[in-house]
This record gives C-alpha cells, structure tokens and sequence, in this order.
C-alpha cells in the first residue's frame, strides 16, 4: 500500500490517501446495526428476567404445586390455583384450533393448487385483511353477533361463553395458518407434481399425497405459530368469554362449550385492572405470566425440532 | 374402452415379471413376443414385434402463437426403444410429452391431430388422461422422486392405483428391474433424497415400472447425471426394452446410437426429418439434414 512505484505513472487520485473521518464512520455504522439487532433480544431477556423476579416472589409466599394442582383461583380470598385459568386457555386453544388448522390448510390448498391468478389476487388480500383487523373487534363481534347466533340455531350458549370466543379467535388464526401454509406447498417443486402426475395421480391425489407431505414441515410450524397466537390472544376472550375462572367439567365435555371461561391471559388483565389488589394477587400476575411464556416457549422449540426434522432439501 | 383396458390390467398375476405388460389370456405363443390385445378388438390380431403401439398422425402442437410440432407422422414400435434425438427446441420432447398427455398441464399448449395408443386417439373426448398415464410412465429429466422413503416412492403408483396386494413383492421387483435392490435393500426406509443422482433416477423409473404400464417416455433420463451412472441407466433401458415400449428424448446422438432400435430425427422449427432403423440412420440417412446433423455439421 505504502508502495509508490504504480501510482507515479498514473494521474489518477491517490489509491493510499484514506479520509480520515471514514473508518471511524464506519465502525459506528456497524454498531448502531448491533445495536438494533440486539435491542428485541435485550428487551426479551429483560422481560424473563423481569417475570421470573416477581414470579419467584409469589412462590415464596404461594407453593408451587398449591398453584399449579389448584382448582380454584379467587384473589379475594388469597387462593391462587391455575389449572381454572389453564381449563379456559385449553378450551380456546382447541376450538380455535379445530377451526383453523383444517380451515387453513384447505384455504392453502385452493390458494396453491386450484386457484386461478385471477382468484389468488383476490382471495389472498381478502385473507391479509382478515389478519389485519383489531382484535377487540373480533372479540366485540363474538360477543354481538356471535353469541346471539348460536342462541338462535339452538345451542344452550350464555351470555359470556368460551364457544363464541373461541370461534373468533379460530377465524383470526386461519389467515396465519394459510398463508405460512401456501408459503410452504408453492415452495414445492413442480417437478414433483409432474412426477406425480405422470404416475397418472388426479390433481386430488397429487395434491393430497405428494405437496402436503412435502410440504409438511412449513404446515406444521404453521400450526405451531398459530397456536402461539390463539394461547396468547387476550382482547376476544377478556371481551367474549367472561371473567369467572372454571374448571373443566369432564363429565359433561359438550356443556364446558357453552360456558363462560376465565383463560389466563383474561385473568392476567383482570388482576392487572383491579381497583384494590393485595400485594400477592398483584404478584400471581407475574406467575401466571411466566406460565404463559414456557408454555409459548416450548410451543417455539417443538416447532424448531419439527421443522429440523422433516425439512426436505429442493435444489 | 380405456376403463376395460385398465381393468385388464389390473387383474394381472402378482408376478409380473415375465408377464407382458397388459398379459392377453392366450396362452399361445412366444411370451416375448406376444401382444397386447385390445379388448374392444380394434387391434385385435397377435401382432407381430414392431407393431406400432403408437401412432401420430398429422400431430401439430402449438404453445400460444408458435408451432412447436408440424405435422408429424410418426409409428412407434412395440417393445423396441425408440429414440428421439435433434437440436434444442426441435420439438422432441413436446412429442413425448403429447403421447402421455402432459402437455394437458400446460395452459399454453394446443394439439392438433391425431395420437393413436393401441388404436385409440388419446386425444379423443372420451380419454381420461388419468387412466392414460397409468399405463404409460414418464421418466423426467431431473431425478424427481418423492420426499418420501425409498419404498413409498415405489410404492406411490400401486397405491394411487389400488394395487395393493402384495405390495412388497411388487415393489422389490420394481427395485429389481431398476437394477437398484442390491443397494437399496437394507434401506427401504430411508428418504429417497438421500440417495445419488444416479441412484434416484433408477428410483424413479423403478417407481414408473411398478405399476407394469406398457410404454415408458423417458426425457433425457440420464442428462443430468455422470458418465458411469448414465452407462448404467442406459444398460438399464436396453433391458428394459425386453418388457416394455421404450420412448427416450436424447440430445445425446451416441445414446442414441448406443441403445435404440429406432431413431426420429427432429429438427428446428418442430419438423420430423427422418424416422428409420437406428442403424440407417447412423450410417446411411437419406436426408442430407439428417447427415449434416448426425456427423455435428449443425446443432
């Protein structure tokens, strides 16, 4: 560099000559890059570290197996049992589910394999929409249209139920599974429908047999994220499905659907909103939340394992 | 027509090995050479080897504006590999694709003319092209198995076609065929796409000659793969030849020469040249095209 002997030749600027502001510029550049990179997972670690601190403070005064075997959960009288708070969030986690996971791949299906242009760029904006709408209005509608509507087709539904919520928070889910879902089988090579077609399969059979299998990691981690989503969501179930906590009543499964339900993340608002709160209910808010977190944690990993696993490598 | 040809088929003994493609119920006659028989009778005599089983008449092919195929006349012997060989874009590959009627898949695509497959225009109203193809396999270019286990790969078409009686035997006589149990047989479990390149393409014609169809279209089956796994696949199709019809698209002229009882020569713009023994065609064509091509003057 320090060598001269080229540039005596040319008139060119001198290839040695370096601004002097310049790499000093450019090293702050790549910090404030870190740094932005870095601030969500700082945020998340301060967030756990944040939750587990006040966690722990409620388990010293609560026993955890008190508070994870509890059937019971009622602040006024200082008794913290989750499993009412779980009843609810499992109850919405599987109707939802029940709702979107066939509803969304389905939807992926027409949209990857059947649809025409002309009805993609239709249907697929529809379905961004739906992703987009506020979820107190879902919740709002459960509570005004949709309740009403179960009332009238018959079912023995009360005011604040779990169904109705739950139907809206399935509805809200399906774009997510869709889209992730038509991600994954347009991803699939055509060459592999071709192959199926030329075994003489129908358009049924090559879509049923070889793309959703082959796409069958995407579908699944679609899945995942969406139950996340439906564990998580709190606006439609604190609107829709009411405040009282409740156990599941296992002997009678049908009746827990019409029902209102108190899922965790309804309780966490309601604790949260209270007027008067004792010190230990207000804490109890931060267990239920670290609960809340493993649970979508773990949901995360398994979609990370599941993905890892049946991940097929096109060129 | 085509569901009665079908039914016959899939009544056939489990062991298919030494049965011809769709078996006729005439015990008479050398096994090799004896024919398919249609069951509606419109060919309805034991035809001799080298009967056409495929027969194009004045096949004009266009996708959109362009015509991809002019006119071709084109019979194509039964049990004998017949090659298709020309310069990229000639149209040899659109007539492979036109007697399984893959081209159906192609928006774009339009046909015109006449298809004959054991007497029947494929092209005919009445065809189903589901049914066609499960009697005429395909073999593409690139190695395409399912991401699947080696066994359902080869599996796929029996169980597509409900013939799942004996399910394993037929499918390791499919790999047998292929010339690919030997070194599948302790891995039947294992993804196909963890295979070679070479490998996989023998999968994939184990996958097509499982369901016994009676013609193989093979696209440039060994283009994509190295020498010794090419002189495998093409040691392959000469015996494969004993069983079934072979059609194979080559830009390869010593492929062609190597294992083809017949040869099409196609050249630019979608025109049949010359379609003659492949010894003729090698070493006496009649058209000074055909010789330019053949000695690389051209293409």
């Amino acid at each position: 560099m320090r060598d001269n002997t080229m540039s005596t030749e040319t008139t060119g600027p001198d290839i040695t000559s370096r601004p002097s502001g310049r790499a000093a510029r450019e090293r702050m550049y790549r910090y404030v890059l870190l740094l932005c990179a870095a601030a969500s997972i700082l945020v998340t670690v301060s967030i756990v570290v944040l939750l587990a601190r006040d966690a722990v403070t409620f388990f010293t005064l609560v026993n955890p197996v008190d508070f994870f075997t509890g059937t019971e959960f009622l602040i006024s009288r200082n008794v913290y049992g989750l499993l009412p708070l779980l009843s609810g969030t499992l109850l919405v986690t599987v109707i939802s589910a029940v709702i979107a996971l066939p509803t969304g791949v389905a939807a992926a299906v027409y949209l990857s394999e059947y649809a025409s242009d002309q009805m993609r760029s239709v249907l697929k904006p529809g379905l961004e929409i739906l992703a987009g709408i506020p979820t107190v209005v879902y919740g709002i509608f459960a509570l005004v249209y949709v309740t009403p509507f179960l009332q009238a087709i018959g079912l023995p539904v009360n005011t604040f139920n779990i169904l109705s919520a739950s139907i809206m928070v399935g509805i809200m889910i399906i774009p997510m599974v869709s889209s992730l879902s038509e991600d994954a089988m347009s991803a699939v090579p055509d060459s592999l429908r071709r192959a199926g077609y030329g075994m003489g399969a129908t358009k049924f059979e090559v879509t049923t047999g070889v793309v959703v299998p082959a796409a069958a990691s995407g579908i699944f981690s679609s899945f995942i994220l969406a139950l996340s989503r439906a564990i998580g969501e709190t606006m439609i179930v604190v609107v829709a499905a009411g405040s009282r906590p409740r156990m599941l009543n296992l002997s009678d499964p049908l009746a827990n659907l019409f029902q209102g339900y108190q899922p965790m993340t309804a309780a966490m608002v309601q604790i949260n909103s209270a007027d008067s709160v004792s010190q230990l209910g207000f804490t109890s808010l931060f267990a239920i939340g670290l609960t809340l977190f493993v649970i979508t944690f773990l949901l995360n990993l398994l979609s990370n394992r599941i993905a890892a696993r049946y991940r097929e490598e096109y060129e | 027509m085509t569901q009665n040809e079908m039914t016959s088929n899939d009544s056939t003994e489990p062991t298919p090995t030494t049965e011809t493609a769709a078996s006729s119920p005439d015990p008479s006659g050398d096994p090799l050479i004896e024919q398919s028989i249609d069951v509606d009778g419109t060919d309805a005599t034991a035809a001799e080897t080298g009967e056409p089983v495929i027969e194009s008449r004045d096949l004009n092919v266009f996708y959109g504006e362009t015509q991809a195929l002019q006119s071709i006349n084109l019979a194509i012997p039964e049990k004998q590999v017949t090659a298709m060989i020309g310069p990229s874009g000639c149209g040899k590959s659109t007539f492979l694709r036109c007697i399984n009627r893959m081209n159906d898949l192609i928006d774009a695509a339009r046909v015109e003319g006449d298809l004959y497959f054991e007497g029947k225009n494929v092209y005919d109203a009445d065809v189903d092209p589901v049914a066609l193809r499960r009697r005429i396999g395909m073999v593409f270019q690139h190695p395409n198995p399912f991401p699947k286990s080696i066994y359902d790969n080869v599996a796929y078409g029996l169980r597509i076609q409900d013939q799942t009686e004996n399910i394993d035997e037929k499918v390791e006589t499919a790999l047998k065929r292929a010339a690919l149990w030997d070194e599948v047989k302790d891995q039947l479990d294992k993804s196909a796409l963890d295979l070679s390149g070479g490998q996989q393409q023998r999968l994939c014609i184990a996958r097509a000659i499982a369901v016994d169809p009676d013609v193989i279209l093979m696209d440039e089956p060994a283009s994509a793969l190295d020498p010794i796994a090419t002189s495998k696949i093409e040691d392959l199709i000469e015996e494969l030849a004993e069983e079934f019809t072979v059609v194979i698209v080559t830009h390869n002229m010593q492929q062609a020469a190597r294992i083809s009882d017949k040869t099409a020569v196609f050249l630019t713009g979608g025109e049949l040249v010359e379609f003659d023994d492949t010894d003729k065609i090698f070493e006496n064509p009649e058209s000074q095209r055909v010789e330019d091509y053949i000695t690389g003057k051209f293409g």
